[in-house]
Order: C-alpha cells, then structure tokens, then sequence
C-alpha cells in the first residue's frame, strides 16, 4: 500500500511538472517570447547597457531636478497611503467578523474591499484622468483608491486576527461599541495598522513611479522625460535615485516597527 | 444600586508571592501606602492610570509624522487646472456609465478583448513560472541556513536594489537594451518577479527547524536530499501562496507594462481606449475583465489551498 | 428580592446548526454566593452555557432569570445593563495586552459609563482608587503599570479577576480559568475565587477541565454531557461512579486522593518538579 502512495504521489508531481511546462511553452507561443533568443541576446543588452545606461558626470548637473521629484512622489505615497489607511481602517472596524457590527456589514465591506483591490492602479488612472486631467491629485487619488482596497483587506485580516478575545471579554462588561473600539480593537491592531500602511509607503513609491508616467508628475513623468529624449544617463541616475529612496523608506519602516512592538 | 461589595474588606487568602508584602494590613491603609510607594500619584495628586512606554511614543511619533506629512502634502500638491467638484461630479457619472453599460464601441472586437486579456493572462504565467524556478534556487542560496553566509547576504542584497526598481522601469530599461517586444516585457516583469520570490523563499526556507536540518546532516544527507527531504516538503504550501500571491501581482503588472510601454495585452487596449478614443464603455469593460480574471485566480488560489492542504 | 435564586434557568437549549445540538433542555438554579463548578468531556456544552447566561451567544429556547429579570428576551440596552453585574474570566485572559495592568482593570467598568467617557477612558478618581486597591489584593501591586503580555500567565489572570471584581458582579463567568496555567498558579487563581464568594458574597459558576480541583473547591459541582445536565450535588455526591458516568471512563483513584488530601500538595508539586 506504501508502495502505491509513493508511486501515486510521484506520478501526480511528475504530471504537475510535464503540464506546468505545457502551460509555459503554450504561453510563450502565444505572446511571440522566445526564450533561446532572449538569452542569446542578454548578454548583449547587458554591454549596450553598462556602456550607455550609466550615470554620466553631467548628469549629476540635474540631481536637484531630480530629488524634487522624487521627494514630491515620495511625499504623495506616503499621503495616498496614510489617508487610505484612515479610511480602510474605517470600513475593517465595521466589517471585521469577531469586533465589528455584524449583519450584512461583513459581507458588503468585503466585496467593496475585493472590487477596489482587483481593478489595477493603471485602469483606476485612466479612469480618473478623463476627469481629472494631468495632475499630481490624479496620481494620489488613483495610489488612494488602489490603497485603500488592499489595506481593508489586510486590515480585516489583523483585526480578526488579534482583537477577537478582549473584544468578548468588553462586551461581557457591557461596554457598547464604540468604547470598545478605542479601548480594545485600537490598542489591539495599531501596530498591525502601522506596519501595513508602512509597506504600503514603500509599495506605492514604486507604483506612484508608474502613474507619474501617466498623470504627468512626479519622478515617472521626469523619467518619461529624459527616457523619450534617449538622455539614459539621466534616466539610469533617476533609477539610482528610487533604488537609494526604496532602500531608505525599507530600513526606516523596519526600524519603526521595531520601535512600535 | 447596591454598594460595592467588596470596599473595605480585608485582603484575599495569603498570596505567595513575594510581590505581596502590604497584604496583611487592612486594603485601605495598604493602598495609600503602596500608592505612594509605587509613585502612582500624578503631580497634582491625582492616580495616574496612564504611563508613557517607549513604544508608546514610537507609535505617536510614528503617527503624528505620518499625519503632518500627509498634512503638508495635501496643502502643496497640484491639483491640476479643473474645478474640483466637478469632476467629482463628472467622475461619478463617468463611473456610473463604465459600470452599468459596459460595452464595446466599435474601437475592438469581442475577440480583441478576450486575445488581450490571454496575452496578458500568458505574460504573467510566464513571467510567474519561469521566475518561481529562478527563484527556488536563488531562494536557496540565499537562506542563512542553508547556504554560506556571505553568499545569501549578497544575494539579498542585490535582490533587495532589483526589488526597488519599479517593475515598469526594468520593462523600459530591457526595451531600449532588447527591442520592442515580448522578450523585452517578459526579461522586464521577470527582474521584480525573481527579487520578490527571493525574499519570500528565502523567509520561508529560514523558518524551517535548525534542528532537523542537523538531525539530517548528521545522517549524511547530501545538500540536495536536505532541500528536498526537510525544506520543500515543509514549505511548499507558503511557496505556493507566496507564488501565487506574485502570479496576481503579475497579472496587475501585465497590465501596467502593456498600457505603458506598448507591450500587447489587455492593457494597450485599455490605454487606447482610454487615452485614444477616450471610450468610458470601453473601459468598463475592460475593468470588468481584470475583475473577471482576478476573480478566477482568487477561486483557484483558494481550490488549491483547500485541496492541498487536506492531501498533507 | 435577596431570598429569591440570583439565576434561574429553565429549559435552555442552543443548537449551533439543525444537526448538532450543544445544550439541551438544561434546568438549574444558583442562590446569592455559591462556587458551583461545571464539569465535562470538552465538547459537551460548558463553554455555551457560560455565554448563553450574558448573551454573548442567544440561546434557542427557554428562560434566564437572571437577579429576577428576563436575560433571555431582553433589547441591547437591557441587556448592557445586566452584563455590567456578571463578570466573565477566560481561559485565555483576553486582556488588552498593550495596555498596562491597570488600564485593563480599569476596563471592568465600562459598563456604567456614557459613550463618550467610555471612548475616552475618563474614569473617576474612586474607581481608580479602587482598581488599584484590588491589584493590590491580587498581589500586584508592583505590576500597575506593567503591559499585561509581559506578565506570566498566572498574573494575567488575576488582573482578569482584578476586572471582573472591579465590575461589582453578582455573579463571576469562570470559563476554564486556569487551564492555560501550571499547578502553582492554578491554585491561586482558584483561592482567589473561592474568596470573591466567601468574602464579598459573589455566586461563581466555573467550567473545569480538573475534577480535582472542582472536588477540592466547590460548593456545589454540575455535569454536561452531550449537552444534558447529568449531575448536580456536592462535592461529596461525585464519587468515582460518577465521574465516570459523565467522562466515560474510568477515573483515575489517584487523582480523587489528592482531592481529599489537600494538605500534601506542596509536597507533590514538589515532588513534581524534582522528578522534571
């Protein structure tokens, strides 16, 4: 009977194996990738790009340009995230299962936290640019409503997660629900809250680097900039710049959340 | 309502700590003098209930620089030329008409769609596989317990400066150095790609018991038979979920790329009819197919999970 | 009023789907300062009964009675109002534990305040007084401003009980308070119950796991199995027929022994720890 299982599970992994393959190689017919040229072509486009995607000495002429718009994309990340985590917090204090007010509450924040999760950054900045036109505001209420999407889910999660037992034991009191949110579910989740809002920061530098190719504003439009008029110099300095930020932004939340236990 | 019980009665049955050297003096005098002792008298004599922990004011420091950032970002930033409520206004009707009569306005067929949306859908297969396999090994070398020191800190390194790039730029930077094309997009999505799973392998792989890595060592277990005796089986459902927490990932992404650097997919079509022929039903469309998909992937992620987790 | 049983219960049934019924038809009544343990196999109902008594989970069918009025049938506000008199105690303590020792006690009174002072934490100068001087009683004076998840399991619990006193209860919710906790803690938590009841007059019905401990404790001992009510007397009517009528098993001699024999514990802890 051993023998069987094993025989079993090993032809069940192999089966996996041979159809995962399949999947990859349909899929690679499909979009025209094919992976031999590719990587005959690497190494190649590594030299080009050592020899041209390197900062120059003249670019350096523009690192204030540069840091201005990488502070203000910073600076929009951190209010897209912030304000997004006041109000998913909002909707997963209502929605949780163990702390919130029941009902249809779950339920409903629920899907109206899936829906904003899955409809992508990009599709929510070209919806808003009809309205909005070019503009930094465009930018952050696109970062806002992806934001705010991912963050109520999570929110949910580490509500559920920790507050469910003083949770029972206030309401045993007969403590009411608004003092049992300040009391209990605030105290309980906010380094959750912290942590979580703080990957998102880091996060949405990254994506707000991508709607400013859009939106027009911020250290993607001066990318989009220097990349369209062939400046690769400036452009891999821009690239040095988020690098140096993300890395900044990574170790600073990591020593807050240490801080904040 | 009847009077506390309680006030004014003696202490409990003798307690044994040593924590409890007030206990045999009636609770009132005992709680004066331990008041003071234990300097629970605020400045103006009141009982404080409150103290400052150093984590505490991490916390309030951390949120009120949060707050004030977020505060003096919202008074500078730009907020273009247009009157604001109204496009609000504008932008609920806009929406209203994206999601109640999505359709398509002559710009695309129904088969353009669906050919975009399985582009996309392979980019991000691609893109997901090809980088998972990268990434087991390199997640491998880079776990401090099964690998050298040196070496995992290296690759964490440059893994943590590939992680900082955003996606799109790699996409850019590979379609000067490749081409335009589908090698240019996959190379591009694969750089994120692998740096993530890196790190969420390599965490994986870190947690797995020192003990019996030793216990299979000291049996003379080869390096390969510890990785797919002790570590694999351990941890491939966290593989999993992490892969297939990247493969949504991608999907977006996919998305992104296409819209942006013109790599094909659902995501050209999206940028073409929203920034070309400037169609809301279009769009609505469109967004109700990434819906659709990321729909699909949450069930299969879910199925699997479920399936995978009642098989081990 | 005061003659009349503080909690009378008639009939309770609560079945969580049409399948599984987790009480059935449970009649009991407790008097004014009683420690009546509840016994039985996990499974069989102890914990639903608890939190049928304050609501935190609706019972099917039947009555409560609890302090003569109808727990039962009552609105929320009603019912706020009873939960402030009975005080709950968890296996899991289920403080705060990024609040500091006194602000979790200080949470027993949140039943008696308005919203706002409630949602600010304003609580008068007197119950402060009074939370304190409880902690002082549990014997933690010194842990006031200590953060609960730094405390040993033992400690937590007792500032659970310093927030279940502090609630001026009629009647203490025990659900399995000390079986999280090693013997040493385990019989303190228990003497401090015992003392809410002889001292301040509380009624507290307790579910354990340890028929030692409820022998050694109780006034009065009750048994759920499958959801009935099976036993109901003293200590004394529980003999090893009993115990193995509610557990299904045979009971273990040694253990009702050292039920009887309470003075050798220190020993046997003793004895317990050497050998470990």
């Amino acid at each position: 009977m051993d023998k069987r299982f094993f025989l079993k599970r090993s032809l069940a992994i192999g089966g996996v194996f041979v159809l995962l393959v399949a999947v990859n190689a349909v899929s690679a017919g499909f979009v025209g990738f094919n992976p031999l040229k590719v990587l005959a072509d690497i190494p190649g486009g590594i030299v080009w790009m050592a020899q041209n995607f390197m900062p120059s000495v003249a670019a350096f002429e523009k690192i204030d340009t540069i840091l201005i718009s990488l502070g203000k994309t910073v600076l929009l990340s951190v209010a897209s995230s912030c304000i997004a985590a006041v109000f998913a917090y909002l909707c997963a204090v209502i929605g949780s299962r163990e702390a919130g007010l029941g009902g249809p509450f779950p339920l409903i924040i629920r899907g109206i936290a899936s829906v904003f999760r899955n409809i992508p950054v990009v599709a929510w900045a070209f919806i808003l640019m009809f309205s909005f036109k070019q503009s930094e505001f465009t930018g952050f209420l696109a970062l806002f409503l992806g934001t705010f999407g991912y963050l109520t889910r999570c929110f949910l999660e580490s509500i559920d997660e920790v507050a469910g037992g003083s949770v029972e034991a206030l309401r045993a009191t007969g403590a009411g629900f608004a003092p049992i949110v300040t009391q209990a579910i605030i105290p309980m989740s906010i380094t959750a809250v912290v942590s979580w809002t703080l990957y998102m920061i880091e996060t949405n530098i990254r994506d707000a680097t991508l709607i400013g190719i859009l939106t027009g504003a911020g250290i993607g439009a001066l990318f989009d900039v220097y990349y369209k008029s062939f400046r690769y110099d400036l452009a891999a300095l821009v690239i040095l710049c988020i690098v140096v930020a993300v890395i900044a932004c990574e170790a600073i939340s990591n020593y807050v959340r240490r801080q904040i236990i | 309502m009847t009077p506390p019980v309680w006030a004014g009665t003696r202490s409990p049955v003798p307690v044994t700590e040593a924590s409890t050297g007030a206990m045999g003096a009636p609770a009132g005098a005992a709680s004066a003098e331990t008041a003071r002792q234990f300097k629970r008298y605020s400045r103006r004599g009141k009982l404080k209930t409150r103290v400052m922990t150093k984590s505490n004011a991490a916390l309030t420091a951390t949120l009120v620089a949060f707050g004030a950032l977020t505060v003096y970002t919202m008074l500078t930033i730009n907020y273009g030329k247009v009157a604001l409520f109204d496009a609000f206004v504008q932008m609920l009707k806009n929406l209203m008409v994206m999601f109640f009569q999505p359709g398509l306005a002559g710009h695309f067929t129904a088969f353009d769609v669906f050919e975009g949306v399985l582009i996309t859908v392979a980019l991000s297969v691609l893109t997901t596989f090809i980088g998972a396999a990268i990434a087991f090994v390199l997640g491998l070398l880079a776990s401090a317990n099964l690998s050298n020191r040196v070496l995992a800190n290296a690759i964490k390194a440059v893994m943590s400066v590939f992680r900082a790039v955003p996606t799109i730029l790699w996409v850019l930077v590979f379609t000067v150095a490749l081409g335009l094309g589908a090698g240019a997009a996959v190379v591009g999505l694969l750089f994120h790609s692998i740096a993530y799973l890196v790190k969420a392998y390599s965490e994986c792989f870190e947690e797995v018991d020192a003990g019996v890595l030793d216990a299979l060592r000291a049996c003379g277990a080869s390096w390969w038979h510890v990785v797919f005796k002790a570590v694999v089986p351990e941890k491939i459902s966290q593989m999993l979920s992490w892969t297939f927490i990247r493969f949504e990932i991608n999907f977006t992404n996919a998305i992104a790329i296409g819209a942006i650097a013109g790599a094909g997919g659902i995501g050209y079509q999206l940028f073409l009819a929203g920034s070309f022929y400037f169609s809301f039903r279009e769009v609505g469309l469109i967004v109700y197919c990434c819906l659709a998909v990321a729909v699909v992937l949450e069930v299969i992620a879910t199925k699997l999970r479920k399936r995978y987790i009642l098989h081990s | 009023m005061e003659a009349r049983n503080l909690l009378q219960i008639e009939k309770l049934g609560k079945d969580y789907s049409s399948k599984s019924k987790a009480l059935t038809d449970v009649t009991l009544s407790l008097p004014r300062g009683q420690f009546v343990s509840v016994i039985g196999s996990s499974g069989a109902g102890k914990s639903t009964l608890l939190r049928c008594i304050n609501r935190l989970i609706d019972p099917n069918a039947g009555s409560i009675v609890f302090d003569g009025k109808d727990v039962a049938g009552m609105g929320r506000r009603e019912l706020r109002q009873v939960r402030r008199r009975i005080s709950m105690i968890f296996q899991h303590y289920n403080l705060v534990y990024r609040s500091t020792s006194i602000e979790n006690v200080l949470q027993g009174r949140l039943g008696y305040k308005s919203t706002i002072a409630g949602v600010l934490g304003l609580y008068s100068e007197e119950e402060k007084e009074r939370a304190f001087t409880i902690l002082d009683q549990l014997g933690l004076a010194e842990f006031a401003y200590t953060r609960t998840d730094q405390l040993s399991g033992g400690q937590k619990q007792r500032v659970g009980i310093a927030r279940a006193l502090l609630q001026d209860p009629l009647l203490i919710l025990a659900d399995e308070p000390i079986a999280s906790l090693d013997p040493k803690a385990s019989q303190m938590i228990m003497e401090h119950l015992r003392w809410a009841v002889d001292t301040l007059g509380i009624t507290c019905l307790v579910n354990l796991h340890q028929v030692d401990y409820a022998i050694e404790f109780s006034d009065r001992i009750l048994a759920l199995k499958k959801g009935h009510l099976v036993f109901d007397g003293t200590p004394d009517e529980l003999d090893a027929r009993a115990i193995s009528d509610i557990y299904g098993t045979p009971y273990v001699e040694e253990r009702a022994v050292r039920g009887g024999l309470f003075e050798n514990l220190e020993e046997e802890v003793l004895a317990t720890v050497g050998a470990a």
